[in-house]
């Protein structure tokens, strides 16, 4: 490859590092170098998303990546589909135009922090409220990485990046509550350190019909390596993660500890008194929209005292129909009633004088 | 029909008439006005309209700031432009009277509604102590026709059981009824729009027919009134006609594009004035596999374009000043993609919110040069609401021809003016051929071959690969690509010759224009006047006018501001002077002067409101005489 990097939005990569090469995967990955930093979280995902679609059947032809701009807005060059890398924020602009005309292939939105949730945030809340057909894959990694370490809409108050020396004066975004919000139709948290769970999302994702939102926590180890430490690091995740399954109690810390409802009040319940035990606990619903509300809110600082822990799974999923859907529908209708398209007859017009 | 035994009133025959209404916006006036010019258009005159509209929808009553107004020019010659000043002004209050006696003709005919004229009226109007105009003396330069129009409906509609505000409502109609008699015109027209407006309201059918026969007779009946005026039929090229405006061209223009490429056509818009009306008419024509699409903003509406052209639609996306403003990044996007994409700007006062219900041509450099980067997009501009159809249609060839966004420019002035169109058979307009390219089925020989998204053809222009042809997967973006692969590329070589690339394909779009024409004049001679856009009707009365009195004034008219047509130099060095009239303070003269070393002058009116032939006229004399 003849690329250089240049000097200005370009992370101070080491170069590309080894793919994977499993014959599995191999069909969905192009040919470019991947130019990530060794060790950044956009890897595992970008993994994770190839062995999907693998797995999945599809054809490469109709599968199709859009993305913004950022270090994980790079993605669509590493997948051997369709795919553009647009510009900053704009990615669900251009994908509400490209399903509103084409409703059979498989599109995929990957989106940064920054991306979706402070340049394109507005766009985000009204692709969610038409609810169009797409997986949005939000690389969550609290951080700008492409421009090199500012904060983001969801870095935590009080971050010190390059542009907050004393610390951020923001408060956060709460990405989920805020697609909550907005009427999102699929709502769901995952990790890059955790494959297998993102494996089992993904296909979740895709599976769904309207917006799927998944937001993963991704770690940027040149800009801010750690931010999702406590939920990913083997001795502090029992106790901050708790895995959501439809049917099933919200448990966590290996069983010993569950969440209740106390009114609209989650509280922690210690299962390991012996007073209080799993059919005591808020068993998940994800069709639940007034629950979900209360799910996506579990959002506590994990460093405070008696945090709540972090939820990761399907928050909810709705049917409704999607914005294609509709706008289709009204096409196939106008060309019922009216007929379809005379071009003679709309020059035409409905008055017309002859003159000679 | 006739119930009176009074011989008939004289009848004086006029070449061409301009008549201005004008009202507060809640008066109907713009229904009269449309109404009056559909008849006329029936019986066979040439016309032109001007509606103007007042910026608050609804001003308080009476205000100044409330007065909206419908000019039209009908002639039983030419027409070309809705007519510098007018012969006849019909006023509904005191408020519209103020507002517009400049544009009125010495001696020019007023009538007004004197229900209009009361003290509150008066003192709203900016009267001095209430003083009445219609009876102070104030207007003995002009032929004042004060008629109780409001009083006069409430009597015609005596028997209704309709309320007093409804029956008010009807007053428009009393006055078209009553110009229909002064013009010598019947009332069929409009009854027939009545029936189909109200058919399923008989009352309020019935009231407004009353009220318009009314004031047809009041004409007839009434002492003050002692002729009748009749402007003959034009002699206009034979062929069935209706009428257009220029946002309706313009749509027109978009769908008849996509049908000739055989595309699904995406809209995307987000409201503003004065480019909703292309949303509103594209809306309504779904039937041709037409998408519209409101977005929560200009970007998203040009974002969303975008993604449907990428999906193999036709993307569009339109908007007026600010609006464009928001597009502007995404429109270098598209330009890196080279990816199809009509992007309209109906032009309005600016810079920022400007003047939105006012005409400029003050976002040509916008157009031309308004982008971060070596970012050239090709640039037309329709000159009349006909016009705006052949650009729009124009400008979907270019695009998908050339894999291209394009800008069209049209602007206020045009976009709500209308015209008599003799309109095309669709089997007239040619096929479109956008650059497709044959999908490579896995297992056959194509296969084999690397697929290069930004290998060129001979013009400059690169394959259109859609999702889901197979074999044809590719990625394609904002970032600087290498050549043929389209991978990205930080090459600065690359990049010099990427740029090159794409600013010779657009270079090269000129190499399918017509050789220029000029509209009109010698071809050399002493002055050269060079317009763009919605001037064309106002230089055309002018430079025909100047041409008969013997100057040597010729009159070309551009519409394609770039790349320029290649005989526009040459043609430039004919003329002693070239002289270049312009609604902003010179932007296509400074770029003729950066293009071609010419000394081109410029006339320049930044009123938001168009030049009058007269202006014009005035303007090339002193050029001729400096
Ligand atoms: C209009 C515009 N403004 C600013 C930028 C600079 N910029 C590029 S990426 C980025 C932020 C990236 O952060 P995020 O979306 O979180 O993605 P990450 O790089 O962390 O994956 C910014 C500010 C740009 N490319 N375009
Ligand atoms: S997100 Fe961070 S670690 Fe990953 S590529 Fe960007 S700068 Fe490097």
């Amino acid at each position: 490859m003849s690329t250089v990097n240049g000097i200005g939005e370009t992370p101070a990569h080491e170069g590309g590092s080894a793919r994977n090469d499993k014959a599995e995967k191999i069909d969905f990955s192009s040919d470019q170098e991947i130019r990530w930093c060794p060790g950044c979280g956009d890897y595992s995902i970008l993994k994770q998303v190839e062995t999907l679609l693998a797995q999945s059947g599809k054809k490469k032809e109709d599968v199709v990546f859009i993305s913004g701009i950022g270090c994980s807005s790079r993605f669509p060059y590493y997948m051997d589909t369709y795919g553009m890398h647009s510009i900053h924020g704009r990615a669900p602009t251009i994908v509400s135009g490209l399903r509103s005309v084409r409703p059979d292939l498989s599109v995929w939105m990957v989106t940064g922090d920054g991306d979706a949730m402070s340049i394109g945030g507005n766009h985000i809340i009204h692709l969610l409220r038409r609810n169009v057909d797409v997986n949005v894959l939000l690389f969550n990694n609290q951080i700008y990485g492409l421009t090199k370490g500012q904060y983001s809409p969801t870095s935590p108050e009080g971050a010190v990046t390059r542009s907050t020396p004393m610390g951020s004066t923001d408060h956060p975004f709460n990405p989920l509550a805020l697609v909550k919000g907005a009427d999102g139709t699929f709502i769901a948290r995952s990790m890059d350190r955790d494959p297998k769970h993102m494996r089992e999302v993904l296909a979740r994702a895709d599976a769904h019909r309207g917006t799927s939102f998944l937001e993963i926590y991704q770690n940027c180890n040149v800009f801010n390596d750690g931010a999702f430490e406590v939920f990913t690091e083997k001795a502090s995740k029992p106790d901050h993660v708790l895995f959501m399954e439809h049917g099933k109690p919200l448990l966590f810390a290996n069983g010993t500890k569950g969440i209740k409802l106390d009114g609209m009040t989650p509280v922690i319940l210690d299962l390991s008194t012996g007073a209080h035990s799993a059919d005591d606990c808020w068993v998940h619903n994800e069709r639940d929209g007034f629950k979900a509300s209360i799910l996506v809110r579990l959002f506590d600082d994990p460093r405070l005292q008696g945090a709540m822990p972090r939820p990761f799974g399907v928050f909810f999923v709705a049917d409704r129909p999607t914005h294609e859907e509709k706008l289709q529908a009204q096409v196939k209708r106008a060309k019922e009633v009216k007929g379809p398209g005379d071009l003679d007859k709309l020059l035409q017009g409905e008055h017309t004088w002859t003159i000679g | 029909m006739s119930i009176n035994t009074k011989p008939p009133k004289p009848v004086e025959e006029r070449s061409n008439v301009v008549i201005l209404f004008a009202g507060d916006s809640g008066d109907g006036i713009q229904l009269t006005g449309t109404q009056f010019t559909g008849t006329n258009a029936l019986f066979g005159n040439d016309v032109s309209t001007f509606p103007n509209y007042p910026a608050e929808i609804r001003a308080p009553i009476g205000t100044l700031a409330g007065v909206s107004g419908f000019q039209l020019h009908f002639g039983s010659v030419e027409i070309f432009t809705p007519g510098d000043q007018c012969d006849v002004l019909v006023v509904m209050n005191a408020a519209a009277l103020s507002a517009n006696l400049d544009k009125l003709k010495p001696g020019g005919i007023i009538i007004a509604n004197s229900d209009g004229f009361d003290k509150k009226n008066l003192r709203l109007a900016g009267y001095i102590d209430a003083a009445d105009p219609l009876t102070d003396g104030s207007l003995v330069n002009f032929q004042v026709h004060a008629v109780d129009v409001t009083k006069l409906t409430r009597t015609a509609l005596e028997d209704s059981t309709l309320g007093m505000k409804e029956k008010d409502r009807c007053k428009n109609m009393f006055v078209l009824g009553f110009i229909n008699w002064m013009f010598s015109r019947e009332n069929t027209l409009a009854e027939g729009f009545l029936e189909k407006k109200f058919g399923k309201k008989p009352d309020l059918l019935e009231a407004n027919r009353k009220a318009l026969v009314a004031g047809y007779f009041y004409g007839e009946t009434s002492e003050t009134f002692t002729t009748r005026f009749e402007v003959k039929a034009a002699p206009l090229p034979k062929g069935t006609y209706r009428a257009i405006t220029g946002n309706q061209g313009t749509a027109l223009g978009l769908i008849a594009g996509a049908q000739k490429a055989k595309l699904d056509l995406f809209y995307g818009s987000y409201p503003i004035t004065p480019a909703s009306e292309i949303l509103h008419e594209l809306s309504r024509h779904k039937n041709f596999g037409v998408i519209t699409f409101q977005a929560e903003d200009e970007i998203a509406a040009i974002g969303s374009a975008i993604g449907a052209s990428y999906g193999g639609a036709l993307g569009i996306t339109a908007s007026s000043g600010p609006g464009i403003a928001l597009k502007t990044e995404a429109m270098g996007l598209a330009l890196m993609l080279e990816i199809p994409l009509v992007i309209v700007n109906v032009q309005r006062g600016g810079p920022s919110t400007g003047l939105p219900t006012k005409t400029e041509q003050a976002d040509l450099w916008q157009a031309v040069l308004g982008r971060n980067g070596e970012a050239p997009i090709p640039v037309l501009a329709a000159s009349t609401p006909i016009d705006c159809f052949d650009m729009a249609f124009e400008a979907v060839q270019i695009a998908l021809e050339h894999m291209t966004p394009v800008i069209l420019l049209t602007d206020g002035y045009i976009a709500n003016g209308s015209e008599p169109w003799r309109f095309p058979a669709a089997d007239s307009l040619p096929e479109i051929k956008p650059p497709f390219i044959a999908s490579r089925e896995a297992g056959t020989p194509s296969a084999a071959e690397a697929f290069l998204p930004y290998a060129r053809d001979e013009r400059g222009v690169r394959p259109w690969a859609i999702p889901g042809q197979a074999g044809l997967q590719h990625r394609i973006g904002g970032i600087e690509k290498q050549d043929l692969t389209g991978n990205i590329s930080y090459d600065p070589r690359n990049h010099e010759k990427m740029v090159r690339l794409r600013a010779e394909k657009v270079a090269r779009i000129a190499d399918r224009y017509k050789p220029i024409r000029l509209d009109s004049g010698p071809a050399e001679g002493e002055l050269l006047v060079v317009g763009w856009g919605s001037t064309y009707g106002a230089i055309r009365t002018a430079a025909l006018q100047l041409q008969k009195e013997g100057h040597a004034v010729a009159h070309v008219h551009l519409r394609h501001l770039f790349p320029f047509n290649k005989g526009l130099g040459p043609l430039l060095k004919n003329y002693q002077k070239v002289l270049v009239p312009e609604m902003n303070s010179g932007q296509l003269r400074q770029l003729l002067r950066a293009e071609y070393l010419v000394d081109a002058q410029g006339l320049n009116k930044i009123q938001g409101m168009p030049f009058t032939s007269e202006e014009i006229r005035v303007g090339i004399l002193n050029q001729l005489k400096s």
